[in-house]
């Protein structure tokens, strides 16, 4: 006969009437397989933890968000957001599903670039654009986006001692009645310093003016934001067009739709609360359809979305390395995957499923991660199954931000790799190893 | 290694102490085990038995079973 799994024994504490801060729906089902692949079989190749990126739920995504805004809206360009997860194969999968890029430092542009993508599909986004990189940039025909009137004087001269003609646009930063403002990027709206800077170009005969952009955050849970954005940017296509009889290419509307992961500290959960693309489109589109741009004149409208189109497609595994209970009783789980490759446990209470079924009982825990430090919290607390060291664990929706933001930090980061729309497995990206990280070092004659 | 006297175990893992109105969910494991104290089986007997149904090695299967143990005292349901 075949023994049976071994659950360490567990007893929790039942309060009546006390409806615990997790809520009732503390269920949490075993996750065995991602993409139809048995999670034990990929952790047994590659190793614990791992990243692991599907493509099919990428194509999903961008299935889903083109159909949301192509049926409301004429013509729709997609621009991946390199910040978000920068790993080529990401990015590549994105371009191949027709997604432009979108960069914020001369190292993203470098890498889009080298992903195949053509200059002019490049969108120059960021604060710290350097001479070098503008004047690369404008040869190549990117879109520029001006972020402050220091850049615009930046680029001018670059264009009139190189005699080249930029492509650029505006990124505009505006009240949309949601806090935090982000106004520490592009120029105002309502102080008159987006329309100076627009005048300012309008009249430079190295630059032609091409678009409207702006990016109103991050996480964005108010449709209605993005309604009042969309009508403030089309209001002033509007104003250009009546000054200058220039009609500008295109409204870029940034990123910032939210995932469906839950806010760090949220009573309800991110599946619930969160807009679907179809909302966010309609908010939108009917902004700029309704205003008075004309309709033979609409801009293309330009979605840099990140998080909302790759969170979903990554997941993190780990094993469980110990169990200890803390000074109050509390119990405390310790896991292989820290902060040095969840950074966005900062900022989400991230689902954690176990890989193998389990009793279905859970008991209040905190989960840490393997680094010596006291900020390494993956969950401060959570009703979670009574796991053992070993026991292998899925946390899900883990890929915007983590590739990119992840330190090494104490110690190596894992294979990531890809199941592809076949279903075949590939690393996308090696384990480190002591080699890659000392690479760079160089050791003073006198110390060797 | 002794249960308090007066605590109730029922047949699908729930656990009352009368003496405090407690009560407490345990998991198969838990019941089981639990079961085996009431019926005064000592903690290396416990493992042996265990150690055939699961599929464990004994050093697991005695690290979990300390632990617990530890869990029902802190409850205040093992006899001091
Ligand atoms: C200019 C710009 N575009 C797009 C994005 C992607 O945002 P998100 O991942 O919230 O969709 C960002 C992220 O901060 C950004 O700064």
């Amino acid at each position: 006969m075949a023994k049976l799994i071994f659950e360490r024994p567990t007893i929790t504490r039942l309060t009546p009437g006390v409806p615990s801060k997790h809520g009732v729906g503390t269920a949490i089902a075993p996750m065995p397989l991602i993409e139809g692949i048995k999670v034990d079989d990929l952790m047994d190749k590659y190793g614990s933890p791992l990243s692991i990126f599907s493509e099919r739920t990428i194509q999903k995504g961008m299935e889903d968000i083109k159909r949301a805004f192509s049926i409301r809206y004429p013509k729709v360009q997609m621009a991946w957001s390199y910040k978000t997860n920068y790993m080529d194969a990401i990015c590549r999968i994105f371009h191949k599903e027709g997604s432009w890029a979108e960069v914020v430092s001369g190292f993203e542009y470098e890498k889009a670039l080298r992903n195949g993508v053509r200059g002019e599909n490049i969108i120059f986004n960021g604060p710290a654009k350097n001479a070098a990189e503008l004047e690369k940039a404008v040869r190549n025909g990117s879109f520029i986006h001006i972020d402050h009137l220091d850049e615009l004087y930046l680029l001018s001269d670059v264009c009139h001692r190189q005699n080249l003609e930029a492509r650029v646009a505006v990124r505009v930063n505006m009240d949309i009645g949601i806090y935090p403002k982000w106004d520490r990027f592009g120029l105002n709206y309502e102080n008159g310093e987006a329309w100076d800077v627009i005048n300012r170009i309008m009249i430079n005969p190295k630059m032609k003016l091409m678009g409207l952009h702006t990016h109103i955050g991050t996480y964005i849970m108010s449709t209605d934001a993005y309604r009042i954005a969309a009508t403030k940017l089309a209001d002033l296509a509007c104003n250009i067009a009546q000054k200058f009889d220039h009609y500008i290419s295109y409204i870029d509307m940034g990123g910032g739709f939210a995932s469906k992961n839950t806010l760090r500290g949220a009573f309800l959960s991110g599946e619930d609360t969160t807009p679907s693309f179809d909302e966010y489109a309609e908010a939108i589109t009917s902004a700029i359809i309704n205003s008075q741009i004309k309709p033979d004149k609409l801009p293309t409208l330009i979605l840099e979305t990140g998080r909302a189109l790759i969170d979903n497609a990554g997941f993190t595994t780990g094993s469980v390395i110990a169990n200890k209970r803390l000074s109050d009783s509390r119990r405390a789980t310790i896991v292989d995957v820290g902060v040095n490759l969840l950074f966005t446990s900062f900022w989400y209470d991230h689902k954690i499923h176990p890989v193998n079924s389990h009793s279905g009982l859970v008991e209040e825990t905190t989960i840490y991660g393997p680094l010596c430090m006291n900020i390494d919290v993956i969950r401060p607390s959570l009703m979670f199954p009574a796991l053992k060291s070993g026991d292998r664990f899925v946390i899900t929706r883990t890929g915007a931000y983590n590739t990119t933001q992840w330190m090494q930090f104490i110690t190596y980061r894992p294979n990531v790799i890809l199941i592809d729309h076949n279903r075949e497995v590939h690393v996308i990206r090696k384990g480190e190893t002591l080699e890659d990280i000392s690479h760079n070092e160089e050791i003073p004659e006198y110390l060797k | 290694m002794i249960i308090k006297e007066n605590i109730a175990l029922s047949e699908n893992g729930f656990v009352f102490n009368p003496s405090t109105g407690d009560s407490f969910t345990l998991n198969n494991t838990g019941k089981e085990v639990l079961m085996m104290i009431k019926d005064g089986k000592n903690l290396s007997q416990i493992a042996d038995l265990m150690l055939v149904r699961y599929d464990a090695d004994r050093v697991t299967i005695e690290r979990y079973l300390e632990d617990f143990l530890n869990d029902l005292s802190l409850n205040n349901l093992m006899e001091e």
